[in-house]
């Protein structure tokens, strides 16, 4: 499988996402800038984490007039597995491409702490070797993850199964403890907590695991 | 020309810090303070030579889009001419 990963002037988790896709899973990553016009020929976009754009505006609201988001959005519309992963799903909802908006945590403060979240759904390429409710121990480090829809939008996502990732422990105030959504499609996936930084067991963690191994087994499947 | 853009949070929409401001006037003794509610304010000024109705044309649209997340935001744009 072909991993890209792109790269924004303030990005970064991109080569923890990089890592985590090449050397703990095997896979081929390679990094998109920002200012590219052409994805080439990946199986799977990721979004990383971190400050695009400084978060000047909004978290998300710069980068998602970058040129490379148009490539983005016409490989989402054609059915490509896109995954925006903290600042990355913040761009993925600033863009429309995911409904609701991430406003600041309801304590105000910054949250650098490992959480646990349990998959809300399997039915996704996102989440298909997760087994529903089971806790997963995966770190989040954001001070704008609250995640915010109407009451309409909120029922919709349930109603649909598109809520990807619920919080056991609600950090940062998320509706219906939302950590995680995905699009009508079911091929765009954005979450606040780091799946890539909890792939392996010298890290602290292993609980992101289960959604690299959702992915490659997805994209097997697809083959 | 200048035009001002004035983007609040809707009032359905739960604003943390405005509470917490809030709250830390009541802490100061300012009892006339019954809520507070943050926004943001952008001051532009229009390059000379563009007539009043193209600036008020493209504010209007760049506040919109830009400017104001339309999820939990609204936006007023004044002109001073």
């Amino acid at each position: 499988m072909k991993f890209g990963v792109i790269v924004f002037p303030g990005s970064n988790c991109d080569h923890d996402a990089w890592y985590a896709a090449s050397h703990n899973f095997g896979q081929e990553a390679r990094f998109i800038w920002h200012d590219e016009h052409a994805l080439g020929d990946v199986d799977v976009v990721i979004l990383p984490g971190g400050f695009s754009y400084g978060d000047y505006l909004r978290c998300g609201a710069i980068a998602r007039f970058s040129p490379v988001m148009a490539a983005v959005r016409k490989f989402a519309a054609d059915g490509g597995l896109v995954a925006g992963i903290c600042n990355g799903f913040q761009i993925l909802v600033e863009s429309g491409l995911l409904p609701g908006a991430l406003m600041r945590n309801a304590g105000l403060k910054f949250v650098c702490a490992p959480v646990r979240i349990a998959a809300a759904t399997t039915n996704s390429p996102f989440t298909n070797a997760c087994e529903a409710g089971r806790p997963l121990t995966i770190p989040v480090a954001h001070g704008e993850g609250c995640y915010y829809a109407d009451e309409r939008t909120l029922d919709e996502l349930e109603a649909e199964d598109r809520i990807a990732f619920r919080y056991i422990d609600n950090p940062n105030g998320s509706l219906r403890d939302i950590a995680g959504i995905l699009n009508a499609g079911r091929n765009v996936m954005g979450m606040m907590p780091h799946p890539e930084r909890a792939t392996e067991p010298l890290v602290g963690s292993t609980g992101g695991r289960v959604i690299f191994e959702s992915l490659i087994g997805a994209l097997t499947l697809a083959r | 020309m200048k035009a001002r853009v004035y983007v609040s949070l809707k009032s359905t929409v739960l604003d943390a810090q405005g509470k917490t401001i809030r709250s830390a006037l009541s802490g100061l003794g300012y009892r006339s303070v019954a809520d507070v509610r943050q926004g943001k304010y952008f001051e532009i000024s229009i390059e000379p030579g563009v007539s009043p109705e193209q600036a008020r044309r493209e504010v209007d649209t760049l506040a919109q889009d830009v400017l104001t997340n339309p999820v939990i935001e609204t936006c007023r744009v004044e002109f001073d001419d």
